[in-house]
């Protein structure tokens, strides 16, 4: 198999991450944690980004994610990590397998409105669901992973491995799709759906299959983010957390997976300082950097990176 | 010779307005047809039901001797008919090359559905340079697509419909919008494309100059119907034809 | 049979207080294509504008009538400040852009309007009252009806609706500048090449816009606790209303209330855990059913 660059970089950051773990301290572990998380379920509106939609439901798979994998630990009591992953990824997959099946016919605002109807009628179900907490939502805490019983310091670092690994798996296999021909459909798509149906590919059926793997994307991040916190509860599909991910894509760009994941680590780093420094201004800079980068870096931070391209 | 594409008693009319009277034709294969009428004389709605974009109100159409009156655009493009566009549909962020090689990328993808002559036999990267040469577009290969100029624009708008390797290529006004002294550059690269592919073409034209001299066969469309069928010199010399089609073109 | 009446006068009372919400979204997406959600931050800042004025009104201990008067004057000031300063400073840059990239910038702006509520406000919630407990509310007092008793302020969200959707219908129809708006809506460029000018239709019907959300605003904080993070809580449920309605119709916003209304009234009676989900369902099988609404023209393609 020949690697392209972006390939080796993930290979080789997955294993310095790894490795540096016993050095990071805590703070760091959790705000890598949070970021890569976020950075996975970005990795998916990325995807559907290019494809040319944009989802203002998003949290409904994160948010299904997480709740998925609380369900193992509370319902079923096998607080097992990759158990827990895997329920995330099944319940969003399938979920969003029927969905799709309807929202692969919208587009634009339509495509936004109707992921956003959706995301709220999980919102209105979970806050009046007492068996699941309501608005309180309940805490989770995994003990093992593929059976292995992990505490205290093995628990953090089996966290961080997991978290970290899956992460990074995510972004290879999505960059390898995204350079195979039928992930360059994607942009075919958005550019013009009517070439892409007369040169003989199926808009629908793409844009089927992109919309469930960002969703299993956002269900791996949501179980991720419950394993990492141990507390889920249904602000994780009301429509400000879909917004948040969002406005994360637009800040990262669409130019390459690192992008949603160091956009993310930029998000959750600002958020940390501004949450401790200025809680009342943090949504105002969150507004007025969006509206910067709309207006002046339409390709995100990620195209400050580009400019050494080749014309 | 044979037939390779057969319209038997189409129809189509939308509201009061009839776009298409009882269509009756066969075309040969490796022929080459100019469509011509004045506008909304029924040209454009014939490609369009020949390659899936509308359905016929009654009436069908034949592929090589399979009924595709009720396929969609992408399945008749699979089975090898494919079109170009008098507006160019082009993918507008992405360079010439690139866009030539989502089609190539469809292609060399293809499952079973698609017909066996439109495979790929090289290289998707050698297919692409293939098509840049054949059309002269090497020099814009990494130029993006949205900023050609529009003689350039038709051209990779033609070349797109090409590289999926149809049997039949539809054209729909190939040299509008396109300077005079390009038109003939242009339709040359087309039709050598054509030739070495073993492309049957219909196209639409409006510049009867370019008809004449690339056509073997024209069809006179006016008010839906056809009112003339054959070959160039004798259609043009029609007494419907000047009155109705060449009065109102020139 | 009891409750099913108390359905109804719910409903109807929560209809008329969506149509003033959503009403001004629909006008905005109708004529400048833009689905706002700063529209949400607007409503918010009717209704913390009409604490303070009310507050201060109360505090002078002028009578407490007059405080309708702040709050129509709080909607006033703000549609008539924040209207103009958004669609002047920010918007008109933005006019031609896709209509998704607009919605974005809306968002943003909704995320600094938060931030200036809070910044203005404070975070803690805040009640319309004078030193004595006065409300607007408690002035008019209530009715009784079939053995339930409602306020009498009901009665005035119905009347502002039915007066707005009255108003909003006569000068689109029977107004020179109605017409002309209507022919914008219809083709913008066609409008501009014949004369009319589109800037100032915009700024006229964006202000509009933002003055109805802020009518919504202010009329409804006398009935609850103002609180940061109300104006995400309306805005979906204004989307849900003028989605049902199709986007851009004004008879489609009334309808849509009326339907979002109805079923959050009979929800919130008969099954009171469906509430939310029940309003959210409704926009979705309507989306699935229509996708462009139970009010919208079909739109084609050509090649």
């Amino acid at each position: 198999m020949k690697l392209d660059r972006t390939s080796i970089a993930i290979v080789v950051i997955t294993v310095a991450l790894l490795a540096a773990a016993p050095a990071l301290p805590r703070w760091a572990m959790s705000l890598l944690n949070v970021s890569l998380c976020y950075g996975t379920v970005v990795l998916g509106m990325m995807l559907l980004m290019r494809t040319g939609l944009v989802s203002f439901g998003h949290g409904l798979y994160y948010c299904l994610g997480a709740y998925a994998a609380g369900t193992v630990d509370q319902m079923l009591k096998i607080p097992d990590m990759a158990l827990m992953v895997l329920a995330g990824a099944a319940a969003t997959g399938i979920v969003a397998a029927i969905l799709g099946l309807l929202l692969a016919r919208y587009r634009d605002i339509f495509f936004a409105m109707l992921s956003l109807a959706f995301s709220m009628i999980l919102y209105g179900l979970l806050v009046k669901s007492s068996a699941l907490g309501s608005t309180d939502g309940f805490n989770i805490s995994a003990k093992s992973i593929f059976g292995i019983a992990v505490v205290d310091n093995a628990h953090r670092y089996a966290t961080f491995g997991i978290t970290v690994v899956l992460t990074m798996l995510s972004a290879f296999l999505l960059n390898r799709y995204l350079r195979s021909h039928r992930g360059r459909l994607a942009e075919a798509i958005r550019d013009n759906e009517l070439r892409v149906e007369y040169m003989g590919a199926s808009v629908r059926t793409t844009i089927h299959l992109h919309y469930v793997i960002s969703a299993v994307l956002a269900g791996i991040g949501g179980a991720l983010m419950a394993i990492n916190i141990g507390h889920i509860d249904p602000e994780m599909t009301y429509w400000p957390q879909s917004g948040e991910f969002v406005f994360i894509a637009i800040l990262s760009g669409t130019g390459n997976v690192f992008a949603p994941i160091g956009g993310a680590l930029v998000f959750e780093t600002i958020r940390s300082f501004a949450y401790e420094y200025s809680p009342n201004t943090w949504q105002m800079v969150l507004g007025i950097t969006m509206l910067i980068v709309m207006i002046f870096l339409p390709g995100g931070l990620w195209s400050l990176l580009q400019r050494r391209k080749p014309a | 010779m044979a037939t390779i594409l057969h319209a038997k008693g189409l129809n189509k009319s939308f509201g009061a307005v009839t776009a298409a009277n009882d269509i009756n034709v066969a075309v040969e294969q490796d022929s080459v047809v100019g469509l011509i009428g004045s506008n909304g004389a029924g040209k454009t709605t014939f490609i369009n039901m020949v390659t899936g974009y509308l359905k016929p109100t009654t009436g069908s159409i034949h592929f090589e001797g399979r009924d595709i009156t009720s396929l969609k655009p992408r399945q008749i493009t699979q089975l090898g008919i494919c079109r170009s566009f008098q507006i160019p549909q082009l993918y507008n962020t992405m360079t010439v090359a690139e866009n030539l090689m989502v089609g190539v990328g469809i292609v060399a993808s293809s499952g079973a559905r698609w017909a066996k002559s439109n495979r790929l036999d090289v290289a998707p990267e050698q297919a692409v340079e293939a098509m840049l040469e054949q059309f002269g577009l090497g020099d814009y290969r990494n130029r993006q697509s949205g900023l050609l100029p529009e003689g350039t624009r038709k051209l990779l708008d033609i070349a797109m419909a090409m590289v999926v390797r149809p049997r039949i290529l539809l054209l729909d006004e190939p040299t509008s919008g396109v300077s005079a002294d390009e038109k003939f550059v242009l339709m040359d690269r087309v039709m050598a494309a054509v030739r070495e592919g073993k492309v049957t073409v219909l196209f639409v034209e409006h510049d009867m100059e370019v008809v004449e001299r690339y056509t073997h066969r024209i069809l006179a469309f006016y008010e839906g119907r056809i009112i003339a069928d054959g070959e160039p010199a004798k259609v043009l010399d029609d007494v419907e034809v000047r009155k109705y089609v060449i009065g109102e073109a020139h | 049979m009891n409750q099913l009446f108390a359905v109804l006068i719910d409903g109807i009372v929560y209809a008329s207080w969506l149509f003033i919400i959503a009403v001004g979204l629909t006008l905005i997406y109708g004529v400048m294509k833009i689905l706002n959600i700063a529209h949400g931050s607007l409503y918010a800042l009717g209704a913390f504008t009409a604490v303070s004025f009310c507050s201060a009104w109360f505090n002078h201990n002028y009578a407490a009538a007059g405080s309708f008067a702040m709050l129509a004057a709080a909607a006033v000031v703000v549609g008539l400040i924040f209207g103009p300063l958004i669609e002047r400073g920010l918007l008109r840059f933005m006019y031609g852009k896709d209509e998704v990239v607009l919605v974005l910038v809306t968002y943003a702006l909704f995320l600094i309007l938060e931030d200036v509520i809070k910044l203005v406000w404070g975070v803690d919630p805040l009640l319309v009252q004078g030193p004595n407990g006065e409300t607007p509310y408690s002035v008019l007092g209530n009715f009784e009806a079939s053995g339930l008793s409602y306020p009498y302020y009901n009665l005035v969200l119905v009347g502002v609706a039915v007066a707005t959707g009255a108003a909003l219908t006569w000068v689109l129809t029977r107004t020179r500048n109605g017409k002309l708006l209507i022919a914008v809506i219809h083709d913008r460029e066609m409008s501009a090449a014949m004369g009319i000018d589109v800037g100032r239709t915009y700024f006229v019907t964006f202000t509009v816009g933002a003055m109805l959300a802020a009518v919504g605003g202010a009329l409804t904080a006398p009935t609850v606790s103002v609180v940061t993070g109300m104006g995400a809580e309306v805005i979906v449920m204004a989307f849900a209303v003028v989605v049902i309605g199709g986007l851009g119709s004004l008879p489609g916003a009334a309808l849509g209330a009326f339907i979002v209304g109805m079923v959050r009234a009979a929800s919130i009676h008969y099954k009171p855990e469906l509430e939310l989900f029940s309003v959210y369902l409704v926009m979705a099988v309507v989306l699935i059913v229509r996708p462009k609404g139970l009010f919208s023209g079909a739109e084609v393609r050509k090649i």
